[in-house]
């Protein structure tokens, strides 16, 4: 190991290492997160080297407030496994009042989902200012564990008639579409040359 | 029956309106009428037949109804909250319509008769269920003889109740089965009073948030999207349960979010337009047990 090599951390899956990828679930979450408190949060957790799982993948949004529902939904059409949704403390929002909005919208919506079928823990909603590195990898560990011990999230994405999402019918037609964009570009730059 | 006539002969004869919206009988119980000429109020009727949310014609998106101009509408209870809801936000003036309450004890669930029949257990909207409005208020004016309490049907909470008890897993498979027969024909959308939205989300297509296929994720993301835009507006009138062509048990999503706004704001759906609905208002001390 060299010195540039990255310690081994949970979630990240070495090369050869498929026997322990498949032992052990590796939960694919989503986080949406607003671009003034939590992703600064999370920008501190980076910098300040903090070890935490390595299976979120987030977008940022302006505020809470601009998470539509509909971006969860989405989210776990698109294989996620669980969704964090985090946000600056009440009274610290940016625009005053989003996060306000955005705790009456999903303390309804969590239940909705819940009513419908889906486990509340897949779910994570937190406030994490901007100086609160610590707390983001507590989050992030904390719903990576949950989510694991509910294991993959088959039921939702099997409900367009796939097992799991590497069945996607669109994924075929998206890679496709990303090497038919690539050879353009090739194309199209052999041609200026 | 001969009052509600009356006063729509009246209105249309002074000029204070130009279309009055009620019932008329039909050959499957009652329909909605729109009658425009004083000869023609013989037609209206009201009785337990007349199940239709009549607040639905009141979206001003509605072009051909508001092409006919001021109009007067026979709201029951449950209608008239859902005439409150469109003045809360701000789809109407309350200047811009006449509102002819009717006494009401409850509907039926699946009218078909051609005499209104009377109301049992069985027959009874399961809307009626712990509606505690005889008579609308804040109407123009209030017609029809007081009427008994709706019969005691089978709760809609103990339902609610009977899923809450199931599993999460349980409770995907009961929906995804009821979900499978939904062919997005939004009749649910078209029925509801307060669906007024002039492009409706599930109509974006750049980028399509909601698969319009009716397949059972796209059906999933469509239900899901509806009850959640309703949250907290939804008046519980039923309409979008009687028009589901498959018979998708939406009343039973409905009454659950009421039950969650009324937890978790203390707000139930009011006759008063100014008192705020929940979703899009907050304060600052709301419950935030469920934030980490």
């Amino acid at each position: 190991m060299s010195a540039v090599d990255h310690p081994q951390r949970s979630g990240e899956r070495a090369p050869g290492d498929g026997e322990r990828a498949s032992a052990e679930f590796e939960p694919r979450i989503t986080a949406f997160v607003c671009n003034w408190c939590t992703y600064t949060g999370a920008d501190l957790a980076g910098t300040s080297r903090l070890h935490m799982a390595s299976n979120v993948r987030i977008i940022r949004l302006p505020c809470t407030g601009r998470i539509d529902h509909v971006f969860i939904v989405k989210a776990f059409e698109r294989g996620a496994d669980g969704v964090i949704v985090s946000g600056c403390h009440p009274a610290d929002c940016h625009y005053t009042a989003g996060n306000y909005h955005a705790r009456r919208r999903f303390g309804v919506f969590r239940e909705l989902l819940s009513f419908l079928g889906v486990e509340p823990d897949r779910l994570t909603f937190s406030w994490v200012s901007a100086s609160e590195g610590g707390k983001w990898a507590d989050v992030v560990n904390g719903t990576v564990e949950r989510v694991r011990r509910l294991g993959p999230f088959d039921a939702y994405h099997g409900l367009a008639g796939a097992a799991t999402p590497a069945d996607d019918p669109f994924a075929s037609y998206e890679t496709a579409a990303a090497g038919s964009d690539e050879s353009a570009t090739k194309a199209s730059a052999g041609g200026a040359s | 029956m001969t009052e509600l006539q009356d006063t729509a002969r009246r209105l249309l004869d002074e000029g204070a309106v130009r279309v009055v919206i009620g019932w008329e009988g039909g050959r499957l119980g009652a329909r909605p009428a729109f009658v425009t000429s004083a000869a023609d109020c013989d037609r209206l009727i009201f009785d337990t037949r007349c199940v239709h949310n009549l607040a639905t014609f009141l979206n001003p998106r509605r072009s051909q109804v508001a092409g006919l101009g001021k109009a007067a509408v026979v709201v029951k209870g449950c209608d008239a909250k859902a005439v409150a809801g469109l003045l809360r936000e701000a789809q109407l003036e309350r200047d811009g319509v006449v509102l002819i309450g009717v006494r009401c004890g409850g509907v039926v669930g699946e009218p078909s008769a051609l005499e209104p029949p009377a109301l049992t257990a069985e027959n009874v909207s399961s809307r009626c269920w712990g509606c505690d409005v005889r008579e609308p208020g804040s109407v123009d004016v209030l017609v029809g003889e007081a009427r008994p309490e709706p019969p005691v049907t089978a709760a809609l909470d103990e339902r609610v109740a009977a899923l809450d008890a199931l599993s999460p897993a349980e409770r995907l498979a009961f929906w995804t089965k009821e979900f499978s027969r939904c062919t997005q024909c939004y009749a649910c959308r078209q029925a509801c009073p307060l669906c007024f939205c002039e492009r409706c989300i599930v109509e974006k297509t750049e980028p399509q948030w909601i698969e319009t296929s009716p397949h059972p994720r796209g059906n999933f993301a469509w239900n899901l999207t509806r009850a959640q835009h309703l949250a907290g507006r939804c008046v519980g009138c039923g309409e979008c349960e009687r028009a589901c062509p498959v018979g998708i048990p939406l009343g039973l999503i409905n009454r659950k979010l009421q039950q969650v706004v009324y937890e978790l704001y203390g707000y139930t759906v009011s006759e008063d337009p100014t008192v705020p609905a929940p979703i899009g208002a907050y304060a600052t001390d709301d419950t935030q047990d469920f934030i980490r």
